[in-house]
């Protein structure tokens, strides 16, 4: 029996699933009785304003930070236990790296991807295997392959960090505001890939995100978080109501060209 | 044969600086790169309380360095892993309950003389084999680490939690790289003292950092500043009866700046 037959999940399996999770220290809740599922092959948008806790969502659902009470399961299997990270590809917001002058170049970058455990040889290996060429071609940044990545722009960084994520073929992306600080072309490049990976790889895409418009627009489910779990559900279903009480304005104009140019 | 090389104490010297001029930057790359440079100073003054206690209780201090650099170490990193208070904060927290405790017993031991400045400023017509043996066994050690774990070392120097992610036990790594650099800290006292040798675990990775591309091409030219501080600071410090560990310190910030002073040459050549 596999475990999603044992949670009785679906035919695509669920990837993620939170129940009643919550988050925090010093006796506040981060997030408070979070519980909603990721299926196989969804693209999940998740929207809030700032310091709602999506940030602590992606950390939570990778295991990063335990939950004080609920559980998360990535695969069926608590996320801080999970030791199956082949299939998990995470792309952070900004990575410790790209601030200290770290030298190692975009083909370097992409090849940590392959880490699959202790192997005392790799450091003789500096032959770039095919995985991580294609990887590279996938998402644009094949012709940066020599460049530190310190080097390049906020988008070309997102892209590099993207292919690392490919190179482990996996089965879900967690991408947190992957369109922060990149240009209105470098996000429209960003979303073809995405929408690439999930429709033709099937690849599961959980995306937390500032951009309204872009969720609409990509996103198959959209979950609306402000410490609690406000909105979960198919993008389309969102009203207006509920976006302008998840970010507390009035979003009349904003939301009402949205809705009407994306449905 | 030139007159610096007819003297024992400059071939042990020459030697010493070479194995430190390596190991230092060979694991100060890591570190820099964590933003944990001032953890090489935080354990320089651990290693000055091993030595207090050494010369208080007649051991040889380097022993006593080791283990107090060692649990000073594992305190460090376990302090990171449960965020017990900030990074930068807890090697401050380090270095001066250190400190205060060196300044203690040192004051016990009655031994504010020539053999406590031989630690602090390093003096190599002391350097003896015993060090040099300690020494090389050390670089075998280092050596070994940095090449297996090198994408362990590598990832998490990137972003931990990306390395986590990925499968890496970052904790483990960053305690036996914590655990190794307050040794090769300690077994470095009486070439470049401890209050310089921090220098050689910083100084060199930021010329590299700056030069090289690629993260192997940037351990090697680390470590390769680090053995040529060594050498041509050693010989200068021979020649021109100065102070060994300043004149080796000051010839990998000479290089430093030498270095940052062609890059803005250069940046106004092409504008």
């Amino acid at each position: 029996m596999t475990v999603n037959e044992r949670n009785g999940s679906s035919a695509n399996g669920v990837n993620l699933e939170f129940r009643n999770a919550t988050y925090g220290y010093e006796a506040i809740d981060v997030v408070k009785d979070i519980s909603f599922t990721v299926e196989q092959g969804d693209f999940v948008a998740l929207l809030g304003p700032n310091g709602s806790g999506k940030t602590t969502l992606v950390r939570l659902a990778l295991g990063l930070v335990n939950p004080t009470r609920g559980e998360v399961l990535l695969f069926g299997a608590q996320a801080h236990r999970f030791r199956d990270w082949h299939q998990v590809g995470y792309v952070p917001q900004t990575v410790e790296g790209i601030h200290t002058q770290f030298p190692a170049t975009v083909e370097e970058i992409v090849s940590h991807g392959l880490y699959k455990g202790f192997d005392p040889t790799r450091f003789w290996k500096l032959g770039i295997p095919e995985s991580v060429r294609i990887s590279m071609e996938a998402v644009g940044v094949a012709n940066l392959r020599k460049r530190r990545i310190s080097a390049l722009s906020t988008g070309q960084q997102q892209r590099v960090l993207i292919a690392r994520s490919l190179v482990r073929d996996p089965k879900i992306l967690l991408l947190d505001e992957p369109e922060a600080g990149v240009d209105a072309a470098g996000q429209e490049q960003l979303y073809s890939i995405l929408r690439r990976l999930n429709t033709e790889d099937g690849i599961t895409i959980l995306m937390v995100s500032h951009d309204i418009g872009a969720v609409m627009r990509e996103a198959k489910t959209v979950a609306c978080i402000n410490r609690t779990l406000v909105f979960h559900g198919p993008a389309h279903h969102i009203t207006q109501r509920e976006l302008s009480d998840l970010y507390g304005l009035p979003m009349d104009v904003l939301v009402h060209d949205l809705m009407h140019e994306h449905r | 044969m030139p007159e610096i090389f007819q003297y024992d104490f400059m071939i042990r010297a020459f030697v010493g600086g070479v194995l430190v001029g390596a190991l230092a930057p060979a694991l100060g790359v890591f570190l820099v790169l964590r933003r944990l440079a001032l953890i090489a100073d935080s354990l320089s003054h651990v290693a000055l309380t091993g030595v207090a206690f050494g010369l208080l209780t007649k051991t040889f201090p380097p022993i006593a360095g080791l283990l107090a650099t060692s649990t000073a170490a594992v305190a460090i990193e376990t302090v990171r892993l449960k965020r017990l208070m900030p990074g930068d904060v807890a090697l401050a927290v380090v270095l001066y309950s250190a400190l205060a405790v060196a300044v203690v017993v040192i004051g016990l031991a009655g031994g504010f003389n020539v053999d406590l400045f031989s630690y602090l400023f390093g003096s190599i017509l002391t350097v003896n084999n015993t060090d040099l043996w300690l020494l090389a066994a050390l670089a075998a050690v280092v050596i070994t680490f940095v090449v297996s774990f090198y994408p362990e070392l590598a990832q998490s120097s990137f972003d931990t939690d990306l390395a986590r992610v990925s499968g890496v036990r970052v904790f483990g790594v960053n305690l036996v790289l914590a655990i190794l650099t307050g040794a090769t800290i300690t077994l470095s006292m009486r070439v470049v003292g401890v209050l310089l040798v921090g220098a050689l675990i910083v100084v060199p990775v930021m010329v590299s950092l700056r030069v090289a591309t690629g993260l192997r091409p940037a351990i090697g030219l680390a470590v390769a500043i680090g053995i040529g501080s060594s050498l041509f600071g050693l010989t200068i410090a021979f020649y021109a009866n100065v102070a060994a560990g300043g004149a080796i310190v000051l010839t990998s910030v000479g290089i430093l700046v030498l270095t940052m002073a062609t890059e803005y040459v250069v940046g106004k050549v092409r504008a």
